[in-house]
């Protein structure tokens, strides 16, 4: 599974509880669409470290990382480039 | 506390299935049982019936209820206590009144007989009242100004149906109740915004609580018909201009608040049956002990909750009040299987749907309580809503701040100072803050300004619903409960109000407060809400609520020499218990079987309630990390078990699965 897919099937299975891809935009922001509480930062932290095997830095726990799956593509890819 | 209830009808024989029978007075009063143990009471007329289960608590052989005055011509039922009966009565004496008990309960007919409705302004205690006038031919329901002892009621028209039947619990009005229940959906979209019903609503829909402060009127009209008004008599008030405070130097006014606070425990000590009092390691617990021990003759035995998870556990702070006080102390000790063993009992009693599992502690607290030979308990809700103590208050104290410069970058993180946790979360970066707690900035003097941010996170649970309502009708309902002269209070009272009419009135002092102690039989008594207590605190100068971000300062400055000096400075922890764990039994890693029924996608089809598919998939991902859940999961969870519980249990009327626990 490509990053993109297995970040949407995550967001899609545990923020959004639907089967039905259409509900997810992958450009549309987290915080805006209100897929998120303050809580739900931390879930999506924890998979992208678990499921990529990288580390968020403290100063990268920023919505420009985080709060669209455009936005964790981008972020995740960097992450793997510079491992 | 007691069980009251009873039917009005004025077509008496001509309803014929309601005149009242002493057998539909006998269902209500079994649906009550748990209310007192020890005795039951009615009262027939041709239009009325009155039911009647006692605790005895003052003048137990002598206390039987209804009681009447010197003719008879009015009478009472009664569940609560009037903690100044012994000063009322001796006036009542004085003005010629002649008792033939020894009971609390008495002062009442007396007290009207003197005064009318306004005597209710006499009363100092917890109570809802039933009081019939025989010759004014009328019926008045009062409840207590905070709202400690619950009372619903219910309105019928058709024929075969009460034209208005009252209960203590709604399972003893739906007990002769001819009508099917169902459940109001509005309410189940409130409860999910703002953890209860707002105001007179409750999860039954067409039955109505009676609102704290307020009193109930029924009376014949035109053709036998049933005219009925609420009036309120009593309201949480506060300072509208400058000249409105107390005035004074401020060790005056904190010697006057000690000495109403001592004085509002002592005579919440006056009963013929040993009283015992909770003890949760926090400062508002620590207080009550630590006045009954300097201040009173009453012997101390205190009673608290542990827990085998650390992150919920205060037992380290009590054993530190316990040797401070040298107090006779029993624990409990919580698990997240016990919770979950407690759960459908907990909503039997607590009869609608919850956002957390913490009442069901309490119950289990309650339970030791009674098995240890007490039935009576004083306990510290109210502190936090008279003196400002909840972190929402300083919250919205730091957003005001913050306001006055949107774009400052060091403002918000004031919040870290009150949420330590968020120096460890990602949500503290500048961005998110904005997003959580900025909600409203832009109109910081908003009605609901202190609440926007934890009505717009609780609301996120509403996602799960399978119809939800217009997001501005909860907002609507929760800013109609503010009184006109709202607006002219300081920001401060507004959310003291708010706090006192939602999360207080309507959860912690039921949900989590009388239905959890009369689930065994107990009465809890609460000192902080004594209404001189209340009337003093709101007038207190705002330098002395929050102190900077130091929040219950009065309180804390006022009873410091009662406490060891780290209770009064130790930072506040909100009571909570094991949620999405209660539900997942540890050793399978699976639901609970009860759990995984009520939750089955076609039972969650049937009820309607929620989106079945959602549903399925919020368990599943409990059932993969129950530890790590978010807030709103845990609360939507907690919201649709409990929901479908209820349903199981007052729509369906069926007995609780076995393997839930609930005993029957």
């Amino acid at each position: 599974m490509s990053i993109r897919d297995s970040l949407r099937a995550y967001v899609l299975e545990n923020c959004l509880f639907t089967d039905d891809g259409s509900k997810l935009n992958d450009a549309d922001s987290f915080l805006e669409t209100g897929v998120l509480d303050s809580t739900g930062i931390l879930e999506i932290i924890l998979f992208v470290e678990e499921s990529f095997g990288i580390e968020v830095a403290d100063d990268e726990m920023e919505p420009t990382n985080l709060d669209s799956i455009d936005r964790l593509v981008v972020y995740v890819e960097r992450k793997l480039a510079e491992k | 506390m007691c069980g009251i209830a009873g039917i009005l009808d004025w077509r008496g024989t001509a309803n014929l299935s309601f005149s009242p029978k002493l057998s539909q007075l006998k269902s209500m009063a079994r649906a009550l049982h748990h209310r007192g143990p020890d005795g039951q009471g009615f009262l027939q007329r041709p239009q009325l019936g009155l039911a009647h289960t006692r605790l005895s608590i003052i003048d137990l052989a002598g206390g039987h209820q209804p009681i009447f005055n010197e003719d008879g011509s009015v009478a009472v039922i009664f569940n609560g206590e009037i903690f100044n009966y012994l000063e009322l009565r001796e006036a009542l004496q004085r003005q010629g009144h002649r008792f033939a008990t020894q009971s609390d309960t008495e002062v009442i007919v007396h007290l009207y007989e003197e005064h009318g409705l306004d005597f209710v302004a006499h009363l100092n205690g917890q109570f809802a009242i039933a009081l019939w006038d025989e010759r004014a031919q009328k019926l008045m329901l009062i409840r207590d100004r905070v709202g400690i002892a619950p009372l619903f009621y219910r309105l019928g028209q058709a024929q075969g149906v009460p034209q208005l039947a009252f209960a203590s619990e709604v399972k003893a009005i739906q007990a002769i109740w001819p009508e099917a229940a169902r459940a109001d959906v509005q309410a189940l979209d409130q409860i999910m915004t703002c953890w209860s019903p707002v105001g007179a609503r409750t999860l039954f829909e067409g039955v109505s609580s009676l609102e704290p402060g307020t009193m109930l009127i029924a009376e014949r009209g035109a053709d036998q018909t049933l005219t009925h008004r609420v009036q309120r008599y009593w309201d949480w008030t506060f300072p509208q201009a400058p000249d409105q405070y107390l005035t004074g130097a401020d060790d005056e006014l904190l010697a006057q608040l000690r000495s109403l606070l001592v004085d509002a425990v002592r005579i919440r000590l006056r009963a013929d049956v040993p009283v015992g009092a909770y003890l949760s390691g926090g400062l508002d617990s620590s207080v009550l002990a630590s006045v009954i021990r300097h201040d009173t003759d009453t012997p101390l035995r205190t009673f608290s909750i542990g827990f085998d998870s650390a992150a919920h556990d205060e037992t380290r702070h009590q054993d530190e009040m316990v040797a401070f006080l040298g107090t006779h102390h029993s624990r409990i000790t919580c698990s997240s299987h016990a919770v979950g063993a407690q759960f459908m009992d907990t909503v039997w009693h607590a009869e609608t749907a919850l956002l957390r599992t913490a009442p069901a502690p309490m119950k289990a607290l309650s339970g030791l309580v009674r098995e240890q030979g007490y039935k009576v308990v004083l306990t510290g809700e109210g502190a936090d809503e008279v003196f400002g103590g909840y972190d929402l208050f300083k919250e919205t104290k730091v957003r005001r701040f913050w306001s006055r410069q949107p774009a400052s970058r060091r403002r918000p993180l004031l919040l870290q100072r009150l949420y330590p946790y968020l120096d460890q979360n990602p949500a503290r970066a500048q961005n998110y803050l904005e997003r959580f707690y900025g909600v409203g900035l832009d109109a910081p003097d908003a009605p609901l300004f202190s609440h926007l941010p934890r009505l717009d996170s609780t609301s996120k649970t509403r996602m799960f619903l399978a119809q939800a309502r217009p997001d501005s009708e909860a907002l609507s309902a929760i800013e109609a409960l503010l009184p006109a002269q709202a607006s002219q209070w300081s920001w401060l009272a507004r959310a003291q109000y708010l706090e006192s009419r939602l999360l207080m009135g309507n959860y912690l002092l039921s949900s989590q407060g009388d239905r959890m102690l009369m689930a065994n039989s107990v009465e809890g008594r609460f000192p902080f809400l004594d209404h001189r207590v209340i009337d003093f605190a709101s007038r207190l100068p705002e330098r002395l609520k929050i102190k900077a971000l130091n929040e219950k300062f009065a309180l804390k400055q006022a009873m410091a020499a009662y406490l060891p000096p780290r209770t009064a400075a130790r930072t506040k922890q909100p009571y909570r218990a094991p949620d999405a764990q209660a539900f997942i039994d540890s050793q399978t890693g699976q639901p609970h079987e009860w759990v995984a029924e009520l939750m089955s996608p076609s039972r969650l089809n049937d009820t309607a309630y929620f989106n079945p598919r959602m549903g399925e998939m919020l368990l599943n991902k409990a059932v993969r990390a129950p530890d790590t859940l978010g807030t709103r999961d845990n609360q939507a969870l907690v919201a649709m078990v409990s929901m479908q519980a209820w349903h199981h249990l007052f729509i369906d009327q069926k007995p609780a699965p076995a393997s839930s626990g609930l005993s029957e």
